[in-house]
């Protein structure tokens, strides 16, 4: 154990000071081969039009490299692979995604995904406006928002352990300690085992979701709503609006952008949702997702890398209108600079 | 202002709504800090809820037997304690009984008149006196006894120390620690510096550069997974090295999170006033020094919320630390430990409760002492565009 904090420590040192050392050594080559303080003016004025042209590139050097290597290279990769057979060796057409298209398993996931896109995007949001709104007017609406915010900062195995903990299950008569199953017997219910409920267990899984990014939107939405001229909120008050005319005529309208935008930031998580489903459930009872789905075909029986690929394939799919949305939003940001 | 103190029903609805709110979010956290806290038995055996009250439990005992008794003054006596014995329970006596059907018949301390001129005293410390005017026989001694015993809530450490030194979870930290470090301050160093280029440097392409990296923030993961598992291998056999290391893990996870890294610190840099990029330049300073000198110390607060979001997300992440490092002792990491105890531990409230709140710990600190540059952060990756 010693060892390997010491190892840690060392590649700590000799990655960063590697970075630095390259950041630092490229720029002194630079100068060096292409003094700006050369003998003549003519050549002073070139070398530095040539520094001018080759340091932006040493800038992104590496981070071009990292980005190709770990997102670029593997996302061309992943389309090779998923029209070739599970070794990525034999050209196999459309057969990984025809497979897909007939597997329960798959469209059993399809339909999970679905289910959740359309759950906990919307309860996320929904839940963050109604808090970021009542906090908004009281003292304490800051710690209030911290203690929802909380479980942002929880992993998601975290989130599970503590979530399997509120779902525990007893037999009837015993003494429950999860409280869910406490709570239901109190009111005289019969306890349940929430996980294995088939179609609802579904429910109980996006719940842990919903605990965790309610925060996040509560945060930029409460921002959004501090955005509000005071002025506006002021002269609906006079003109008599209650307070929920309020909230869906004018709060609502004037913070949409950020709505859609907390809806999309979701919207892109659930779609790569993994490990609570891992955590939870495994997969079992029907609750298999997308991407629990890919894992287990990256790994059974030896792995099968087309048809894994190509289940991430439908997942970058479902991602790529956001992705071309934020694409002509930062675009369009750019020529407004 | 004075508004916000008056006492009319809405404001009272909306504070308890809100209360209500946080009681709910905040109930299963709550729970797994205090279970952890628990007696084993104790967390099998009630709700967490209950920890906090003295729990009354009814027990029952069997008196000693005329082996034990003890003649004075012609009187016979047999004492000793209610708590001894086998699954004897600590607490204090409230009350007693010898019958089942009235269990705490006797309040403790007082005399309690048995058949045959027996009289029994059960003391709120649990010691008992059975005396008798004759001598006990086997058939009137040994009796049950039924008390009604509070119990003051006990916490421990214990499924700390369990957890942390024989379940292996001190090791999976320290292994946490081993991925999250350099994968935090990696990235930052060379997101920084191509941020700036891309907020502040002439270069051909620039918008490509930047639509590619707003591109990137959303490709998912599993995109990934695959082709470098193979590169790995790939390289792993060509060095005759093992393909899964910490140095892997840490490229994949700067690689990762580098999309958001420049996208967080451009975004920042490029609102640095432009007046203090130039007169930099006049002054006669290269990039790379307006960079080290001007830019660096400014973006200071980018950084930190980039340094906290990446930490997290590292600290946090289950799918990249199982793909691209084992399942030993030597590389398992938090979170993949945790999974694995669900699976090995199910029913073991004590370790799994212990195991999960030393994982969230880290991320928890971080969190609360760092709070604004984490909503910084957030507000400035999401709102803008993204």
């Amino acid at each position: 154990m010693t060892a390997q904090i010491l190892y840690a420590f060392i590649t700590v040192i000799l990655g960063v000071g590697g970075c630095f050392g390259y950041f630092y050594g490229s720029n002194w080559l630079l100068d060096k081969t292409f003094p700006a303080n050369a003998n003549n003016d003519a050549s002073a004025v070139r070398n530095l039009r040539i520094q001018g042209n080759i340091r932006p590139w040493l800038f992104l050097g590496p981070a071009m490299l990292l980005l190709s290597v770990y997102l670029i290279f593997p996302v061309i990769q992943t389309i090779y692979l998923s029209f070739h057979d599970r070794a990525g060796d034999q050209f196999v057409g459309l057969a990984n995604y025809k497979w897909a298209f007939y597997d329960d398993q798959f469209r059993l996931s399809i339909f999970n995904n679905i289910l959740w896109l359309a759950v906990v995007p919307a309860l996320c949001t929904l839940m963050g406006l109604i808090i970021a709104v009542l906090t908004d007017k009281l003292w304490w609406g800051n710690l209030a928002k911290s203690l929802i915010f909380m479980p942002l900062a929880i992993s998601f195995v975290g989130a599970s352990v503590i979530w399997k903990f509120v779902y525990d299950y007893r037999g009837a008569g015993q003494q429950q300690i999860g409280i869910l199953n406490d709570v239901v017997t109190y009111f005289g219910g019969d306890p349940q085992v929430w996980i294995a409920l088939p179609f609802w267990n579904n429910f109980f899984l996006m719940a842990i979701l919903v605990w965790i990014q309610t925060g996040f939107a509560t945060v930029i939405l409460a921002a959004a709503l501090r955005g509000i001229p005071e002025d506006t909120l002021e002269a609906a008050t006079i003109d008599g609006a209650g307070p929920f005319k309020i909230f869906y005529r004018i709060m609502v309208p004037q913070i949409y952008t950020t709505i859609l935008v907390v809806w999309t930031t979701i919207t892109v998580l659930v779609l790569k949702i993994f490990d609570i489903v891992l955590t939870m459930t495994n997969s079992q009872w029907n609750t298999s997702v997308l991407a629990n789905l890919m894992f287990d075909w990256m790994f059974r029986g030896g792995g099968d890398f087309g048809r894994g690929a190509a289940i991430a394939i439908v997942i970058m799919v479902a991602v790529l209108p956001i992705m071309i949305w934020n694409i002509r939003q930062a675009n369009a940001e750019q020529k407004g600079h | 202002m004075l508004k916000r103190f008056s006492l009319e029903p809405s404001r009272i609805a909306l504070n308890l709504a809100v209360l209500l709110i946080i009681a709910l979010w905040t109930f299963p956290t709550a729970g797994l800090l205090i279970s952890s806290l628990r007696d084993k038995n104790d967390i099998a055996a009630s709700g967490w809820w209950t920890a906090l009250s003295s729990a009354n439990v009814n027990k029952k005992t069997h008196l000693k037997d005329m082996v034990d008794q003890v003649e004075k003054d012609g009187k016979f006596t047999i004492s000793g304690n209610v708590f001894e014995g086998a699954d004897a329970v600590s607490g204090k006596v409230s009350a007693f009984g010898t019958k089942v059907q009235a269990p705490g018949e006797n309040a403790a301390g007082a005399s309690a008149a048995l058949d045959g001129g027996q009289s029994l005293v059960v003391n709120p410390d649990g010691s008992y006196v059975l005396s008798s005017p004759t001598a006990f026989t086997a058939d009137n001694s040994g009796i049950r006894v039924f008390y009604i015993a509070s119990q003051p809530p006990r916490f421990t450490l214990d499924n700390y120390q369990t957890v942390l030194f024989s379940e292996g979870i001190g090791r999976s930290f320290i292994n946490s620690l081993t991925v999250t470090i350099p994968s935090t301050i990696i990235p930052i160093l060379i997101a920084a510096f191509a941020a700036y280029a891309l907020a502040w440097m002439k270069l051909p392409f620039r918008g490509l550069i930047i639509a590619i990296i707003v591109g990137l923030l959303v490709v998912p993961l599993q995109m990934s997974l695959i082709p470098l598992l193979k590169l790995y291998n790939a390289a792993g056999t060509f060095m005759g090295a093992p393909s899964k290391t910490y140095l892997g893990i840490w490229l994949a996870h700067t690689g990762f999170g580098l999309p958001f890294a420049i996208y967080l610190l451009r975004s920042y840099i490029a609102g640095l006033p432009k007046d203090l990029i130039e007169s930099a330049q006049i002054d006669g300073a290269n990039d790379f020094k307006i960079f080290r000198r001007v830019v660096l110390p400014l973006c200071f607060p980018a950084l930190a919320s980039f340094a906290i979001f990446q930490f997290l997300w590292v600290w946090n992440d289950l799918l990249v630390a199982i793909v691209f490092l084992g399942s030993g002792p030597d590389q398992l990491v938090l979170t993949g430990k945790l999974n694995a105890l669900l699976g090995s531990r199910g029913g073991n409230w004590e370790i799994l409760t212990a195991s999960a709140f030393v994982t969230i710990i880290v991320p928890l600190t971080v969190f609360f002492s760092l709070q604004r540059y984490f909503v910084r952060g957030l507000l400035a990756g999401s709102v803008k565009g993204g």
